[in-house]
């Protein structure tokens, strides 16, 4: 079975830190950071990144557009 | 496999659209203007519509829409955006006509325009961002404020005795022949992003159409004027705002 891996890009010094984007998660990929962006943001990151399936749920929700979400097809035993 | 190798160009699958502008938005960290900036920005991208689009911003938190939206924009005094509407759809049928108000825009100084516009069937979209509050001038009472709803100026609940009813205003606008596809929608999941989308679609397909007016109203948090953090105005207006506020078509035509 071809198994999927994602992957996010947050742009991290226009995220405001709302938290809404892991909420969306389906696989709890995403926290807010310990650290604060130059707005002094907690800002979003993929703390599991493993567990992304890139499904852009994350992006569709967040009000500031500034997730990307990228996804590869594994081969089944890749 | 590495996440570095995940990232690559041809592994895009879901990014900014390019009728959003780079600009940083001005909005309090979740709030839903910005969510619905980017779906109408997405609709007008996948239906090629960029430079036939003009849209009319209100006064309230989104009155610097067009820093974020790149067409072109009219900006209207409170509540007048339904009357520009009306002239610049006249003046230019072949174009895609929006106005984008909120809720003490749309539903408050602005009844009448509104009304009107809605009666005469002005072959417009209207997108109508209804957060139950005055977001911009610090949170006061709006006509679509819930009934026992807190804000500065019912610091103990909004009492319909002193302050009238909760108004349904796209009720009434359903009502109105001039209307041709009423709904009500939100944009607090992916699910219902991707139902916004499809009304938004639509309501511009039936501008195109010359079918008369499209009216959705999105109902939104103002986490900041509800004084709650993003992911509790979300679910607060999931448990309060949906009961009354119902989401889904109300005419389709
Ligand atoms: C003629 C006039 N009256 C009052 C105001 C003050 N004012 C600015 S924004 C606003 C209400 C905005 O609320 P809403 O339309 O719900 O938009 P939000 O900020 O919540 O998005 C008011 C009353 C004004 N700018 N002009
Ligand atoms: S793309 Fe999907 S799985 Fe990956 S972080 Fe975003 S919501 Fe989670
Ligand atoms: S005050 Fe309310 S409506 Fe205005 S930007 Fe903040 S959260 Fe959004």
């Amino acid at each position: 079975m071809a198994k999927v891996r994602g992957a996010i890009v947050v742009d991290v010094e226009k995220c405001k830190g709302c938290g809404l984007c892991a909420v969306a998660c389906p696989s709890s990929v995403i926290a807010l950071a310990k650290e604060v962006n130059g707005k002094g943001y907690n800002y979003a990151y993929m703390a599991n990144p493993e567990a992304c399936i890139g499904c852009a749920n994350c992006a569709m929700v967040c009000p500031d557009s500034i997730i990307s979400v990228y996804k590869v097809k594994l081969e089944a035993n890749a | 496999m590495d996440v570095k190798d995940i990232i690559k160009e041809e592994n895009l699958v879901y990014s900014k659209s390019k009728v959003l502008t780079d600009n940083i938005m001005h909005y309090c960290p979740g709030c839903t203007h910005g969510v619905v900036h980017k779906i109408i920005a997405e609709v007008i991208e996948e239906m090629g519509i960029q430079d036939k689009t003009i849209a009319v911003s209100p006064v309230g938190c989104s009155v610097l829409a067009y820093n974020y939206l790149d067409i072109d924009w009219q900006e209207a005094a409170h509540g007048r955006a339904p009357a520009i509407a009306t002239a610049i759809s006249r003046l230019h049928p072949e174009k895609y006509v929006f106005t984008y108000q909120g809720d003490g825009d749309l539903a408050s100084i602005g009844t009448a325009e509104i009304m009107h516009a809605c009666n005469r069937g002005e072959n417009i979209t209207v997108i109508f961002i209804n957060n139950a509050i005055y977001g911009m001038t610090g949170g006061q009472m709006a006509p679509t404020t819930l009934e026992g709803m807190k804000t500065a100026t019912t610091p103990y609940g909004r009492r319909v005795d002193l302050n009238g009813y909760p108004l349904k205003i796209t009720e009434l606008i359903a009502q109105l022949p001039g209307t041709c596809y009423v709904t009500r929608q939100s944009g607090h999941t992916p699910a219902a992003v991707r139902k916004l989308k499809k009304a938004i679609t639509k309501a511009f397909e039936n501008t195109g159409k010359n079918k008369g007016t499209s009216f959705i109203e999105v109902v939104s948090t103002c986490n900041s004027g509800w004084k709650m953090p993003p992911v509790k105005a979300n679910e607060w207006m999931v448990e309060n705002m949906f009961p009354f506020y119902p989401l889904g078509d109300m005419k389709d035509e």
